[in-house]
């Protein structure tokens, strides 16, 4: 790659300085108190505070909402990695009776605005008994990021050469040893990146997962909106919170790093 | 490279359809069953034909005038969204670090926005564009800009776009850095040998091999953009007047506002499949081009 030039970095520089004013301004509500923050405009704390912080580690609905929705994402990151690798194989392989449709019609379940599917959603998980759980969260979210999953591990597959295959069939492996043992390793930088992605789409989304929750499930985005009603804003409060949901995140990311530095261009190259 | 014909690669797909049709094909019935039902008092439902559908698709109706008009507001707003978003995207890919400590470190930064719940987004931009306590609006006005994201329809217009430009460029950013590593030094130093200049290396090495990601990220986008819901209800309610209304915003007070279940449901039937015709187009279009260079 050729050497980045100054101009490249100072439009980097401004890029990235644009990208973080909202958060900061988002990290600077959060230590003040709410009437700091509707007094006037002020580029930073002057009075900086932990105690909206405090008030959330010590609450046990927000722990328990906080837990709730890591353990709901973590599931459905699972879940839809694992089916997704031997349908992402499938579709780069094999030809067979409706692939391209199959490919397509997963594709369009992105497409449906969860505005609109969440009461049919409600009804659904009520009727089977899941309503409340967090497996009902990590199911719906399911429709979602498997195609997503197999989306983009279907790129993967399609850098691993197909020799690769052939040579463990002559070599005597069957199919699942073959995948587990050889293909799997060959694609991890692939896992990483789809597991990102499944996690970052799950842990955002909160429309469903306010939907198909009450009380022992509820997710850390719906206790945000309860405290939209309770005496007023609770702008203090709502910001502190919205700093804690950025953590988790970040802390995926940067285990992801690498795969992404690595870089991948999903097909041949 | 043809690829063989196996009939049983179903048996590897069967898990993702069975874990798909679960999640799709009830709440999916639901949506038609209303679609063609009128509802009189406390669930009395009697068969409606195709009456809702006709309704909607003439713009002559007042349904149909509301429908056609969140569909072009809402068709401007991904056009211009995906119109800055891309080419911004690609450009901050091509200057972002290749070595060093620094690259997680600014990775980590760039998907700081897209890590963020949805109605987090919202609240954030409630306060920071406003004109009095934010510093967004607070820096426009200060530049002598008539900007007023709560009662001027462009300003709101505007400050969604600019929402969705903070929080989605990121999606794009990252898929093309990851496409531009991968690509091998190799071709960089055989375009040095051939002289190519900057741009030309961009089109005819950079560009080719970003497509598949690209056909990702744009369609991503696509369809989330045409989805959007979260970010305008939270920070203009769909408003001033209807000026930011999009598709998702107009159904959901149609179907919960004036709980009207049938008009609900067949606009969000339309609404569905404009959305997989649209995105259908542009994938087969990619697809085609993707085939055609490999010939």
């Amino acid at each position: 790659m050729t050497r980045t030039g100054v101009l490249p970095r100072i439009g980097l520089a401004i890029y990235l300085l644009a990208l973080m004013l909202p958060i900061y301004w988002l990290v600077n509500m959060s230590l003040r108190s709410n009437e700091d923050i509707m007094s006037g405009l002020s580029l930073w704390p002057h009075h900086p505070s932990l105690g909206r912080y405090f008030f959330i580690f010590n609450d046990s609905t927000w722990v328990h909402a906080f837990g709730v929705s890591l353990t709901y994402v973590a599931i459905n990151t699972v879940i839809s990695v694992t089916v997704a690798l031997p349908a992402a194989y499938a579709f780069n392989r094999y030809r067979f009776v409706g692939d391209k449709h199959l490919f397509f019609w997963l594709l369009t379940n992105l497409m449906a605005p969860a505005s609109v599917y969440a009461m049919p959603f409600f009804n659904l998980y009520y009727a089977i008994g899941l309503f409340d759980t967090v497996w009902a969260v990590a199911l719906a979210h399911c429709l979602f990021n498997i195609p997503v999953a197999v989306w983009i591990l279907e790129g993967f597959v399609s850098g691993v050469p197909r020799e690769i295959d052939e040579t463990a069939a002559i070599d005597g492996y069957s199919f699942p040893r073959f995948f587990i043992r050889i293909f799997l390793p060959l694609i991890a930088n692939g896992i990483g990146v789809t597991a990102f992605f499944c996690f970052m789409f799950s842990w955002v989304e909160q429309l469903l997962a306010t939907t198909l929750t009450a009380t022992n499930a509820l997710p850390f985005a719906a206790v945000m909106t309860r405290s939209y009603s309770a005496a007023g804003m609770d702008w203090s409060l709502l910001a502190a919170a919205g700093v804690l949901t950025m953590i988790p995140g970040a802390v995926v990311i940067w285990f992801v790093r690498h795969h992404i530095a690595k870089g991948f261009a999903l097909g041949r190259v | 490279m043809d690829k063989p014909l196996n009939n049983r690669a179903w048996l590897l797909v069967a898990p993702v359809l069975l874990f798909v049709l679960f999640s799709a094909l009830l709440p999916m019935m639901t949506v038609v069953n209303y679609s063609v039902q009128d509802q009189m008092g406390e669930n009395h439902f009697f068969w409606n034909g195709d009456a809702w559908f006709r309704d909607l698709l003439n713009p002559a109706t007042e349904v149909g005038a509301r429908f056609a008009g969140a569909l072009v507001r809402n068709l401007a707003f991904s056009v211009t969204a995906l119109l800055i978003e891309v080419p911004l995207g690609i450009a901050v890919a091509l200057c972002l670090p290749r070595k060093g400590w620094t690259v997680g470190a600014t990775l980590v930064v760039i998907a700081l926005p897209m890590l963020i719940p949805w109605n987090v987004v919202g609240t954030i931009w409630q306060i920071f564009a406003r004109q009095d306590i934010g510093l967004f609006g607070a820096a426009l006005t200060g530049l002598g800009l008539h900007y007023n994201d709560t009662q001027d329809p462009v300003s709101a217009w505007c400050t969604i776009v600019i929402i969705d430009v903070w929080h989605w460029t990121p999606l794009v950013v990252l898929l093309s850095y990851a496409g531009l590593r991968a690509i091998p030094d190799a071709f960089y130093q055989a375009a040095r040998i051939d002289g190519a200049g900057r741009w030309a290396v961009f089109i005819n090495i950079e560009l080719p091999k970003l497509h598949k990601v690209l056909v990702i990220a744009i369609l991503l986008r696509f369809m989330q953009t045409f989805m959007i819901y979260t970010e305008p209800f939270v920070v203009t309610g769909g408003g001033p007047g209807n000026a930011t209304t999009f598709l998702s915003i107009d159904l959901v007070k149609i179907a919960l506002g004036q709980v009207d279940l049938g008009n609900a449901a067949s606009m969000s039937l339309i609404y569905n499949l404009i959305t997989i015709t649209l995105s259908w187009i542009f994938f087969t279009i990619m697809t085609q081009l993707d085939r055609r260079r490999e010939e």
